[in-house]
């Protein structure tokens, strides 16, 4: 597998780097705290389902810091990228990082990142960087599958009893603003996407937009208003979660640096 | 471990590189996979090419199935001590990620012996990457083959199977996801 990689300019690369990053690490921190409820689901089918989610996302993320660490040239590996940043360094949306609810709480979460990295895994599948469109082709398809599962669960809450229809419409309205960065598109984005490196991300919020609004039609759940949002967490500026899942996620790799099993 | 030993490389006139490869795909064959022992990691489909070298080396493209799945790790190392056993030294294992592995790369004798073993078979080919909803297949109870089942969770013991109940003679089993 080449990339194209080696003639690209310096700010180029930092480019590539810091949205591999974004990727990697919107797949890292979710599967982490989907992590958390190993044990603690409703029910095992749903143990096994978050479970199982996590898992995919957690192997999607190892790819791409892998790939992340050669693109920056200077010897860090997944280990290194996953275990040993600090909290300003991660470049997750805030969405992801927001602490477990409810099930019906970490269901809203999941519909609005697996619709997201569909249409991502979708467009960047025809990127120029073949190694990355390698990697989104075969998310690809185990996003497909992750909306399959919280999709249909939103549907079955939201049109489901007065109080499941309540506590989810309340999640989402919870969780919504958290969308706003999703589609807050960087200069440096903005040239890879000229690059046809990855996609225009005007284009992404268009389609993810459509799906959501027919998944919350068939939930009979109401779209909430945009409201202002603050928290820029692929730019770095986190939510106060992040330090937390950080110490416990990277407790053992800071404690016995370098230890391997 | 069966590996197959026919004397290859021990003396000083080596066979050629095309049956070195058909001798270590016949070796790939009865490496198991580690979570579904009754298929081989050819039956599974995920070997995508087996070069030999002018010296005894053997390079292996291995496609991981789902991108977290843990038994990827164990395959590797199986597939690695099978081929050093059966004379194969040194043996290189290549990450094949594109095109990425799908459900339908099951052999057809690896969807008999699943069959056999208790497992359904993926029940269709996989669609296209935009078809999300598309209607559930119909499945076929590998103990009293009705097709009158349905599905109990979207995901089972492994990350590549789903869990499913027939509706006539009630028992569970479990289905290899189309993905």
């Amino acid at each position: 597998m080449s990339s194209t990689l080696e003639s690209a300019a310096p700010a180029t690369v930092a480019a590539r780097f810091d949205y591999l990053l974004q990727l990697a690490d919107t797949s890292l921190i979710l599967g982490q705290r989907l992590g958390e409820l190993v044990g603690h689901a409703p029910a095992i089918e749903e143990d096994l389902g978050l479970a199982n989610t996590a898992l995919d996302l957690i192997g999607q993320a190892r790819l791409l810091l892998a790939y992340a660490g050669e693109i920056e040239g200077r010897g860090r590996t997944e280990d290194h990228l996953a275990f040993l940043r600090e909290q300003h360094e991660y470049r997750n949306p805030a969405l992801v990082e927001q602490p477990n609810g409810d099930f019906g709480h970490t269901i809203v979460r999941q519909v609005l990142i697996d619709a997201y990295q569909l249409e991502l895994h979708d467009q960047l599948q025809n990127s120029s960087d073949l190694r990355l469109a390698a990697i989104a082709a075969k998310a690809l398809k185990e996003t497909r599958y992750h909306l399959r599962y919280s999709g249909s669960w939103l549907i079955r809450l939201g049109d489901g009893t007065e109080e499941s229809h309540a506590r989810v419409q309340q999640s989402l309205d919870q969780l919504w603003p958290f969308t706003r960065e999703l589609f807050d598109e960087q200069d440096a984005e903005r040239a890879l996407a000229e690059a046809g490196v990855v996609p225009a991300l005007a284009d992404v919020e268009r389609h993810w937009s459509g799906r959501i609004d027919g998944l919350l039609r068939e939930a009979t759940l109401q779209r909430p208003a945009s409201t202002p949002y603050h928290w820029f967490g692929r730019r770095g500026v986190h939510t106060e979660h992040l330090g937390y899942l950080l110490a416990d996620m990277q407790f053992l790799q800071r404690t016995y640096p370098g230890a391997t099993w | 471990m069966t590996a197959v030993v026919c004397g290859a490389g021990s003396g000083s006139v080596r066979p050629p590189r095309a049956a070195l490869e058909a001798r270590a795909w016949h070796v790939l064959g009865e490496v198991q996979d580690p979570e579904i022992p009754v298929l081989s990691v050819v039956d599974l489909g995920v070997i995508r090419h087996v070069r030999a070298g002018e010296a005894g080396e053997l390079a292996v493209g291995l496609a991981p199935t789902y991108s977290g799945c843990p038994a990827t790790a164990v395959i590797r190392t199986n597939v690695i001590e099978a081929l050093r056993a059966a004379g194969f030294d040194p043996v290189t294992v290549v990450e094949v990620l594109s095109p990425p592995w799908t459900s339908d790369w099951l052999s057809a004798e690896g969807r008999r012996k699943l069959e056999h073993y208790g497992i359904a078979p993926p029940a269709e080919a996989v669609g296209s990457p935009r078809e999300l909803w598309r209607p559930a297949p119909s499945v076929r109870c590998p103990r009293c083959a009705s097709q009158h089942t349905s599905e109990l969770s979207h995901f089972g013991s492994t990350p590549c199977k789903a869990l499913y109940r027939c509706n006539d003679c009630l028992e569970p089993f479990e289905y290899f996801k189309c993905i």
